[in-house]
């Protein structure tokens, strides 16, 4: 297009922000927001990102093991499922994609919990704590779960609850019809829900740059009307305050934002990938420096709440305790058969029943 | 008490569930003050508002979704596909989650959710406007298939599905939306799924249809009678799960069977009920079993769809073969 062609005239002026408080090494870069103040909050953040990555490790050596199934860590971008956990209210609903296990542990889900479930049990999706009650389960069909955040959104609205929607997906998840119709449907209902995409680089192995053309991710949520934001996805305090902010506005009903969290893939897609078969060893390293795990425990240790000593028994502590999860629970008696039939429906049609009986007959499980 | 024709008595479902439950929403594209393409919402959005009668973006994926994680926090989402050739970005949400929310979240979570859409043809209509999925749609566990074939039945059947706890796939028969009107009373009785009816009684086969095929079937047997034939109808109301005691009972009784239905034979939903009858009707059978259906192509254009539809003189005939035997 040329400038100045015929009329031409500017019809619409756009611009994505974004944001970050601390650099790499735990330097406020800017005025930080009052949670960086907060030390009780900050101690918890760091201690589930913490918890995050210990899992991770013990998932993927579990699944080495044989002893559980497929597993998709977090280990690099622990910063924005609990960014965004601890922005929320226990009121608030987390529609999650598969890789927010530490979000959802934030929210009242247990270990054992994400055990059952990644050694092959829906029973591990059927939580009791009030604030995950009406959470949404993982979902495994990429973007799906953007328009289920739109509908718990409307159903919030409608009620007239002080709540909002919080979903999660990948950079790969943008490129799906459910991401823009969801951020469509958002705008022209003024829906209380916050997009959060975890842009991690890589979906399986097609990076971000073969994704899409846009310059950034968050500029896609423009097109439906809504707010959108950039943040600096391995700075905690920049995802906590954005998804804050964004929650604040749903509540106020001012609508959806679409805030792209820009972070780094570090281990392979899951337990089935390997990595080194289309990504280069060098640029992992290169994002290592840029942990985000290492930067809130710098930024604390400079600002005197954490020390060496905390670190060791915090490290420590999450190890007994994930080995006792694992120890209790990993092993625990499976369901029968007949779980398959009883919540299938609320209660089962009489034309299942034989199939019913013919299953817990067989069960030798 | 009214006579109403079927888009009338689904109009009327509509207005009772809506005043009974505060749950309920109604949401597609131009339901709202249009009143929908069908008028099956007319002057709903003017009782009720636009908080409850809601059109959305002209996006099936949107409305499915929406449904999905509206009915998931308890709401009940009766939403609109104004056409079944435009409900396929709505099997991703059908399949993969409402069907399974209940089993995935061992019932923490579930989706009441009610998708309405057309069935059928012979209504002169365009492309993509005349298809019959029903067997694509029953073979997704955790979804009940439901299709009403007069107006007392889309009433009781559309407020039971309204009203039930799991989702459900209402297909409306297009060609009996204003083909016939009947008695209809605004009792609130919605009438029971999970059961097949038999509509007329008979003793020398058993004819199976559902939708709007269901008249044809009759119609043959008005004919049938004249040859001195008796033929039973059972009224396919509810597909999936498919009430297969009431089907073996019939057959029981008369020993033969015939089944009709407008979609293509492959994989349809009569070679189901065939199915059903080889492995648990065998020792009733006189005659081998009948499929009347539409062809293994693709459903035409209005120029053509005579000749692709199902019509009484092919269930004719095909009763008159399985009364041959024996």
């Amino acid at each position: 297009m040329q400038p100045n062609a015929g009329r031409d005239t500017v019809a619409a002026t756009f611009e994505v922000r974004r944001r970050q408080y601390l650099d790499e090494d735990g330097n406020a870069v800017a005025d930080l927001p009052a949670a960086a103040r907060d030390q009780t909050l900050l101690r918890r953040i760091y201690r589930f990102m913490s918890l995050s990555r210990a899992l991770d490790a013990k998932f993927v050596s579990l699944q080495r093991t044989g002893r559980s199934g497929t597993y998709a860590p977090a280990y690099g971008q622990e910063a924005v499922p609990i960014g965004l956990a601890s922005a929320m209210r226990e009121t608030d609903v987390l529609v999650p994609s598969y890789r927010e296990g530490s979000a959802q542990l934030w929210r009242g889900v247990e270990i054992a919990d994400l055990l059952q479930y990644f050694a092959g049990s829906e029973r591990g999706q059927a939580w009791s704590a009030p604030a995950v009650r009406r959470d949404l389960p993982i979902c495994i069909t990429v973007g799906n779960q953007a328009l289920h955040a739109a509908g718990v959104a409307a159903a919030l609205k409608y009620r007239g609850e002080d709540a909002a929607a919080v979903c999660v997906f990948g950079d790969g998840a943008t490129s799906k019809g459910d991401v823009y119709a969801a951020i469509n449907v958002a705008g022209a209902w003024a829906l209380p829900v916050v997009f959060v995409v975890t842009n991690n680089q890589w979906a399986i192995s097609t990076p971000r740059n073969r994704q899409s053309a846009a310059e950034t991710l968050a500029q896609k949520g423009m097109a439906g009307g809504i707010a959108v934001l950039q943040v600096d996805g391995n700075d905690v305090l920049a995802v906590h305050d954005a998804v804050s902010e964004a929650l604040a506005r749903a509540r106020a009903g001012d609508g959806a934002t679409f805030i792209e969290c820009v972070t780094y893939r570090l281990q392979d897609h899951n337990t089935a990938d390997d990595s080194t078969r289309y990504r280069d060893p060098a640029e992992v390293e290169q994002h290592r420096a840029r942990c985000p795990l290492r930067r809130l425990r710098a930024y604390m240790q400079l600002s005197g709440m954490w020390s060496d000593e905390e670190e060791q028994a915090m490290v420590r502590q999450i190890a007994q305790e994930i080995d006792g999860a694992v120890e209790r629970h990993l092993d625990a008696a499976g369901e029968g058969a007949q779980a398959m039939f009883d919540h299938l429906h609320a209660e089962l049609p009489a034309a299942y029943r034989g199939q019913r009986a013919e299953a817990v007959r067989r069960d030798h499980g | 008490m009214a006579e109403l024709t079927l888009v009338q008595a689904v109009n009327l479902a509509l207005a009772r569930a809506l005043s009974d439950d505060p749950d309920v929403v109604l949401f597609g594209q131009d339901i709202g003050i249009h009143g929908g393409v069908f008028r099956a919402t007319e002057g709903l959005y003017q009782r009720f508002g636009g908080r409850r009668v809601i059109d959305t973006p002209l996006d099936e994926m949107t409305i499915g979704g929406l449904a999905v994680g509206m009915a998931t926090q308890g709401l009940k989402p009766v939403c609109e596909i104004q056409f079944i050739g435009f409900i396929y970005p709505v099997l991703d949400n059908l399949a993969n989650h409402a069907g399974r929310m209940r089993t995935r979240t061992r019932g923490r979570l579930s989706c009441p959710l009610v998708v309405r859409t057309t069935h059928g043809g012979l209504v002169r209509a365009p492309e993509h406007h005349s298809d019959s999925i029903e067997a694509l749609l029953a073979h997704l566990p955790g979804l009940r298939v439901v299709i009403p074939s007069s107006p007392r039945q889309a009433y009781g059947l559309l407020l039971a599905a309204i009203r039930d706890p799991d989702p459900v796939v209402f297909l409306e028969p297009t060609r009996l939306y204003r083909a016939f009107r009947e008695e209809v009373e605004d009792d609130g009785r919605a009438a029971p799924l999970d059961r097949c009816f038999v509509t007329d009684a008979g003793s020398d086969l058993t004819l199976v249809a559902w939708g709007a095929m269901h008249a044809d079937a009759r119609a043959a047997r008005d004919e049938l009678a004249k040859e001195g034939i008796s033929a039973e109808v059972i009224d396919v109301a509810t597909l999936k799960p498919f009430d297969a005691d009431t089907l073996l009972a019939s057959v029981e009784r008369t020993g033969r069977c015939v089944i009709v239905h407008e979609a293509a034979r492959t994989g349809g939903f009569g070679a189901e009920i065939a199915a059903i009858l080889a492995e648990r009707g065998l020792p009733s059978l006189l005659a081998p079993v009948e499929r009347v259906t539409g062809y293994d192509t693709v459903v035409p254009m209005p120029r053509l769809e005579k000749a692709y539809f199902p019509d009484r003189q092919r269930i004719i005939e095909a009763c008159e073969r399985v009364m041959r035997y024996g």
